[in-house]
């Protein structure tokens, strides 16, 4: 079996609003020194599948068919032998 | 005329659009549920406002998949009419019927106010009872109201006149300071480029009558009868 780990994130050019209030609020905290704070979302799907090859292509199908909106996401995933 | 209108699970202004078509205007309308397969019978589909499934994932993405789809993408394919009100409007980008996507307000707060649109030309099935130009009274209640598209599909959107509503105020004037989500170009509402598919952010069914102090947005729907008359 395998566990998928998946990032799904707002792609480069799109503005995060949710990561500029998080980074404004660690700013105040006192984390002077950062830049750049995406929010993104992660994922763990089990998968009842023993090849790895086969396990790679069914996530990819399922972030391609319904956990990725490709107008304003991009994704990465692991898979992980459990 | 008969429309029909789509409830999935926490769809919360069905009955306000049942309301509105079969009380104020006297159509036929019933109600559609989600998980029927059957092909569609009326000449017009609504998906009202809501958080259909939650909001989970995605605004409109689980809905997108709920059987009934997948016949109004057939019925949208073949000139039906369909129109997606805020919720709705999610689920029709999510569906690939309308292009863009609707993000979080760039205020990250959930807006429920009043909302003056302009009304950007009346060629469309759905704007023909108003006067290009015309500013009307719509309010807007949503927190994923962000309309995004890249730059090659907000031009397109532009030259075809896709365009139906955008954000102002009062005196029509539209820029940043009256976009009350970040969308661009002050985008609240488009339609496909057949003009049969009509997705907007604000509520006309919730301003179709003056008890509600605002009733511009009745004459969205009285431009569809009208049409198809």
């Amino acid at each position: 079996m395998f566990k998928a780990n998946i990032y799904v994130t707002l792609k480069k050019s799109i503005f995060d609003p949710q990561g500029k209030a998080a980074e404004n609020s660690l700013v105040t905290l006192g984390f002077k020194n950062i830049r750049n704070t995406r929010i993104g979302k992660f994922i763990e799907i089990e998968l009842d599948e023993n090849d790895k090859n086969i396990a790679f292509e069914i996530t990819k199908e399922m972030c391609e068919k319904l956990l990725v909106n490709f107008n304003i996401e991009t994704y990465r995933f692991e898979l992980e032998e459990i | 005329m008969k429309f029909g209108v789509i409830i999935f699970p926490a769809s919360n202004c069905a009955e306000d659009c049942y309301y509105v078509l079969s009380s104020l205007l006297n159509q036929n309308t019933k109600y559609l549920w989600h998980k029927s397969s059957e092909a569609i019978d009326t000449d017009v589909v609504i998906l009202s406002g809501g958080f259909s499934f939650g909001d989970y994932l995605r605004c409109g993405a689980i809905a997108r998949f709920s059987p009934v789809m997948e016949r109004v993408i057939e019925f949208a394919g073949k000139g039906g009419l369909v129109i997606g009100i805020c919720n709705g409007f999610q689920i029709l980008t999510e569906s690939g019927l309308l292009p863009g996507t609707l993000m979080k307000n760039t205020c990250l707060k959930f807006i429920c106010s009043p909302q003056y649109l302009k009304v950007e030309n009346n060629y469309s099935v759905f704007s023909k009872k108003y006067n290009s130009g015309d500013v009307i009274n719509c309010p807007i209640a949503h927190n994923e109201g962000n309309y995004f598209a890249d730059e090659n599909t907000i031009n397109k959107l532009e030259k075809n006149n896709q365009i139906l509503f955008r954000y102002c105020d009062e005196n029509g004037n539209v820029n940043d300071s009256t976009n009350p989500n970040g969308s661009v170009n002050n985008i609240a509402g488009i339609i496909n480029i057949e003009g049969n598919v009509l997705g907007l952010m604000p509520h006309p069914e919730r301003s179709s009558e003056k008890i509600l102090l605002c009733d511009d947005g009745i004459k969205l729907f009285k431009s569809i009868i009208e049409s198809y008359n």
